[in-house]
């Protein structure tokens, strides 16, 4: 089994993608690296990364959440962030992320908040 | 008293990384530490190795990464050695710092210090960096 499983869906013009599983030095944050090129490419530039399922992330993990945001934000799009478990919102309050990312608690918010 | 050892000798690749810190967080699970310790001690060590494979040894497979871990009902300290020439921690930009925090890289050892009681760093005799973390219970 892949070390992290992205799922893609669509609500409106927002890409959700549920991730699932680990994002971590080699394998997952090559597919999270991926993925995002490939919708930015696609012209898919409102991404909504679901993490509720992540249940481990280390400094690469969150080394590629930032080459997202800034991936993303390059190409005037947004990238906001859903569910973030509470060690994944520790490591963020730790490197002081938390204040950059945008990040919700739940989806509905997490869709209406997009512009 | 229980007591828990590891020694492993991995070749420097990404691979080693999981396989040590998964290693090191099953021997300090079998001493008793608590869920939030171990997530700690798993990513500190998955960091010390990573530096260790990626900058000291430069993903040379034929130079290995060696880990040690010793522990008892009280605490671990766990070694990662690399046979890299080093780093100057005076120059480590703060990763945390305005100008830094858009890097996508350079939080490995913010997270090492943070997780763990103590980390130094010697140069032990015969080369390579040797980082030595501690945690007690």
């Amino acid at each position: 089994m892949a070390e992290l499983n992205i799922r893609e869906r669509q609500a409106g013009d927002v890409t959700i993608l549920d991730l699932e599983g680990k994002i971590t030095i080699g394998e997952g944050n090559v597919a999270l690296r991926s993925a995002i090129r490939r919708l930015v490419s696609e012209g898919k530039k409102k991404v909504l990364l679901n993490l509720s399922g992540v249940s481990y992330m280390d400094s690469s993990g969150i080394g590629e959440l930032v080459s997202s945001h800034t991936t993303i934000s390059r190409e005037k799009g947004q990238l906001k962030m859903l569910g973030l478990g509470e060690k994944i919102k520790e490591l963020l309050v730790i490197t002081k992320l938390l204040t950059v990312f945008d990040t919700y608690s739940d989806e509905p918010s997490a869709l209406n908040s997009f512009q | 008293m229980t007591e828990e050892t590891v020694e492993l000798k991995l070749p420097s690749r990404i691979e080693a990384i999981g396989e040590a810190a998964a290693s090191v967080a099953d021997a300090a699970r079998r001493l008793g530490f608590a869920e939030d310790a171990l997530f700690g001690i798993d990513l500190a060590v998955r960091e010390a190795v990573t530096n260790a494979v990626l900058h000291g040894n430069r993903q040379d497979e034929n130079v290995p990464v060696e880990i040690g871990m010793s522990g008892t009902d009280e605490g671990l300290t766990v070694t990662v050695r690399d046979r890299g020439e080093g780093f100057d921690l005076s120059h480590l930009p703060d990763p945390t710092a305005e100008e830094n925090i858009l890097k996508a890289s350079g939080r490995g050892i913010l997270f090492m210090r943070t997780f763990m009681d103590e980390v130094a760093w010697e140069r032990p005799a015969g080369g390579g960096t040797l980082v030595r973390m501690t945690k007690k219970k």
